[in-house]
């Protein structure tokens, strides 16, 4: 396969699986838990880093994964002491995320870490770095991780697809009925980071947030069934990522730059054009379902 | 005497530090239909939500039909107050309903058409029929709680347990929701609703179970819910009006 | 001697932080009360793409062309979270998360090309970024100081007003206090402190910075005149200290210093606060829990002698 579509083939990978992964997390009103565990899972693989002295596919992944249930957990911690969940978001992966930049600039030196990279992303060195798999042959890692990950999440996603959304909706509900709402949170918790770990290497920590979020929230304003947005998010996840990168090949500048921009391109034409949320929608026609609603 | 639907011994609960709940004990039988009745910030939603199991306790002692929560729990059916949920979730009426049969359904599977059937049928019950496929953000706050009983009952729990059903619904869905549980307990189930409006108590339940952070009195609507006790529960605030002409009890704050 | 560390560049940088510190404590507290912390996060990842674009129109790293630039593109971030919120059913948090990671991401591509295109310029505009506060001159400290004492000065002269705007919105409409006046003036202020903290901090940390100390501050008082001082105080501590720290070390990064410091002062408080600190608390929890005991085997002796 050439450069370029392995390129494409990894962006498009991070698109579909952050996609699928960011219905749940709009939906249970935890997008800004996507910025925290982006960052903090800096500071997990800085501590594989440092302790296996390698930067090598699963190592990050183990660490990026208690990274970010550390994060969840200690967020859930301080909220339980009556800290508003807001702030204690804020200080929990501001702290981290400053532990993780300084290991770097004091331990780790100038390894193959950077802060910038790790917060920018290079999706073009991707290809250089590959691994042999059975059948597929030679493959980026970076590309692996991704494909890795994305079977997973579509698996959990599909798998207990009911859980999702009744724990989603109606935790009391679904805590009534013997669901393991807890369990259940911090598997999310994990799935939230191994996406976020496998996309790292292509799009960096912020941009992941862009990724995760806003094709889920442009999904939203589409479709009122949970089903469909998932389609529809991964597909807005997936055209982001071809969008972006021909717009980075056109400009030559940064691709994930462009894939985070190309997610707030379509999220801008949702919010015009969508059938029932969008502008022109209002325009045409008064909301009158939201009369409807107006009553006791 | 029949096993009680509900033992509660020495229950004690706190919320944000302050104590809501102390020394609570008391038993409802099966095949009863009870009034949670209490001024504000009388523990009636955290009684609930520590019985099952949804809030920490910091003492006590519960049965379910002589049975944990954890056996008990396909027994027992839950209506959480409809500001709980976020009513812009992308699903329709008869998903929700058909969510109350999540924990009968197993892991790993989908919900069948016989599923989906059950639901349909529970929605018809509350007169909902016809909006199964309306998105829930579209159904008014009356319509949007006959949708959570309807949940609640295909369920078909024994012991139903309700945070405020007939709070700020029309009057259709309020006797929709009524005849529906005079039904359930014909049905010999039991059921117990936080309920705000004392004037409807009396028409409404036979139990009545007055709170204020600990049980205050329970029993028969008749002999409970008099009017030295509802001062007693209310703090002296509430009293009991007759209205001689007329011949039907108002209940209201006594310093107006 | 106390000449000589007064001209010293890292003496200057310290005082720079340290004011910065103060303000961005006092700011903080606003943005604490109007359940805004994030939102710091999030409009300062959104001036980035600002910045950027004043560099490349005026060709100059100058300090307030640059934070002219980041604070447009903050508050053009504001005022795209304000709208998505009021339009669409979509939650605030998740419209802070898109615009945080959308222009951050804008901000990225227009990066790149300056780097490609600028050549030797790159290196000023990157600790712009990241916050490098050792790479400051003495005119950028000028600036900061005079802009985080003016943020300081519009708090501290509308005390009463602030208050009361925070805590009773509807009733400080009620006697004459405009709304939307004072939520422009607060956002301009957290704009302000913000853009001011990025090139001493980084625009990733100085959230930190606005949400950290008026935590801390919490655990003390219950004034909201104390929790500002306080919190002020523990900023402008973190400040100073993070910044000395970060000297000892060549290429020491100064802003995740200073983070590191407000989040030891908020362990501190969090577990010794007298305010509703970890360590107060569990000991009125263990009181509370022998008193529901003391009172339950009470009723129980009462209740057995009732059924003798």
């Amino acid at each position: 396969m050439s450069y370029s579509a392995w390129i494409i083939l990894t962006a498009c990978l991070v698109g579909a699986t952050s996609g699928l992964i960011g219905v749940f997390l709009i939906l249970r009103k935890m997008a800004m838990m996507a910025d925290a565990i982006s960052h903090t899972v800096l500071l997990g693989i800085v501590i594989a880093f440092l302790i296996t002295r390698e930067l090598s596919g699963p190592h990050m992944l183990i660490g990026a994964i208690i990274a970010g249930l550390v994060t969840a957990f200690l967020v859930q911690w301080l909220h339980s002491l009556n800290i508003e969940q807001h702030a204690s978001m804020g200080i929990v992966f501001t702290t981290l995320f400053a532990i993780g930049v300084i290991l770097i600039a004091t331990y780790v030196g100038n390894a193959h870490l950077d802060v910038k990279h790790a917060l920018m992303g290079e999706i073009t060195f991707i290809p250089w770095e590959t691994m042999t798999l059975p059948f597929l042959g030679d493959v980026p890692v970076a590309t692996a991780m991704l494909g890795f990950a994305f079977i997973i999440v579509l698996f959990f996603i599909t798998a207990f697809y009911k859980e999702w959304k009744i724990t989603s909706f109606d935790p009391a509900l679904a805590a009534s009925l013997g669901i393991p709402v807890i369990v259940m949170h911090y598997v999310f918790m994990s799935l939230v980071s191994v996406t976020t770990v496998a996309a790292f290497d292509a799009v960096g920590a912020i941009m992941v947030v862009a990724m995760l979020i806003t094709p889920a929230a442009a999904a939203y304003l589409w479709t009122d069934k949970l089903s469909i947005m998932l389609v529809i998010s991964g597909s807005f996840g997936i055209i982001s990522a071809v969008l972006g990168y021909f717009i980075a090949t056109w400009i030559d500048t940064s691709i994930s730059g462009s894939m985070a921009l190309a997610t707030g391109i379509l999220f801008i034409i949702s919010f015009i054009f969508s059938p029932k949320h969008g502008l022109v929608s209002k325009f045409v026609k008064p909301a009158t379902a939201k009369i409807m609603t107006q009553d006791g | 005497m029949a096993q009680p639907a509900l033992k509660v011994m020495d229950l004690a609960a706190s919320y944000r530090k302050n104590k809501v709940l102390y020394n609570v004990n008391f038993e409802v039988a099966a095949g009863t239909l009870t009034g949670v009745v209490g001024p504000n910030g009388a523990g009636k939603s955290t009684l609930i939500k520590t019985l099952l199991d949804l809030h920490p306790a910091l003492t006590g002692h519960i049965e379910f039909y002589g049975l944990p929560f954890k056996k008990a729990k396909k027994k027992i059916g839950y209506v959480p107050q409809r500001g709980s949920v976020d009513w812009d979730f992308p699903t329709n009426a008869l998903d929700v309903v058909t969510m109350g049969l999540y924990g009968n359904i197993g892991w790993l599977k989908r919900p069948s058409r016989k599923d989906k059937q059950k639901a349909y049928q529970s929605l018809e019950k509350m007169g909902m029929e016809g909006f199964a496929d309306r998105q829930i953000s579209e159904l008014s706050g009356g319509q949007r709680q006959r949708v959570f009983l309807a949940r609640a009952l295909v369920q078909d729990a024994d012991l139903y347990f309700m945070d405020e059903p007939l709070a700020g619904v029309d009057a259709a869905t309020e006797k929709a929701i009524m005849r529906i549980l005079q039904e359930l307990k014909a049905l010999g189930k039991t059921v117990l609703v936080v309920h705000h409006d004392l004037q409807t108590v009396e028409d409404y339940f036979d139990h009545v179970l007055l709170l204020n952070k600990t049980v205050i009195h329970h029993g028969k609507t008749e002999n409970v819910f008099t009017s030295d006790k509802i001062s007693e529960t209310y703090g002296g605030n509430m009293k009991w009006i007759t209205s001689r002409e007329e011949g039907y009890h108002v209940v209201g704050p006594s310093n107006k | 001697m106390w000449s000589a560390l007064l001209t010293s560049n890292t003496q200057w940088v310290l005082i720079s932080t340290m004011v910065l510190g103060i303000a961005a404590g006092t700011i903080g507290c606003l943005a604490y009360w109007k359940k805004q912390s994030l939102m710091s996060d999030s409009l300062a990842h959104a001036s980035l793409p600002g910045v950027i674009i004043a560099y490349l129109l005026f060709a100059e790293k100058d300090l307030y062309i640059l934070i002219a630039g980041a604070a447009v593109s903050a508050l053009l971030g504001a005022a795209f979270i304000q709208g998505i919120r009021q339009t669409t059913k979509i939650t605030e948090d998740t419209a802070m998360g898109m615009i945080l990671s959308v222009f951050y991401g804008l901000g990225i591509m227009l990066l790149t090309i300056v780097n490609r295109s600028a050549g030797g310029n790159q290196a000023g505009l990157d600790s712009f970024i990241y916050g490098q506060a050792a790479a400051m001159v003495r005119s950028d400290v000028w600036t900061m100081i005079i802009l985080a004492l003016a943020a300081i000065f519009f708090v501290v002269i509308a005390f009463k007003e602030w208050k009361l705007y925070l805590f009773d919105p509807a009733f400080a409409k009620g006697i004459g206090l405009s709304l939307k006046g004072m939520n422009i003036l607060y956002t301009l202020a957290l704009v302000t402190t913000i853009v001011i903290g990025i090139q001493a901090v980084g625009v990733i940390l100085i959230s930190a910075l606005l949400i950290i100390p008026p935590l801390s501050a919490r655990y003390w008082t219950h004034s909201f005149g104390a929790m500002l001082f306080l919190s002020a105080l523990f900023g402008g501590m973190a400040g100073a200290t993070g910044t000395a720290v970060s000297t000892l070390g060549s290429g020491w990064p100064t802003g995740p210093f200073i983070v590191i410091f407000a989040s030891g002062f908020f362990a501190v408080s969090l577990v010794f606060g007298k305010q509703k600190g970890i360590l107060v608390n569990y000991l009125q929890f263990k009181k509370r829990q022998k008193l529901a005991q003391f009172q339950q085997n009470n009723n129980k002796f009462k209740a057995q002698g009732v059924s003798k």
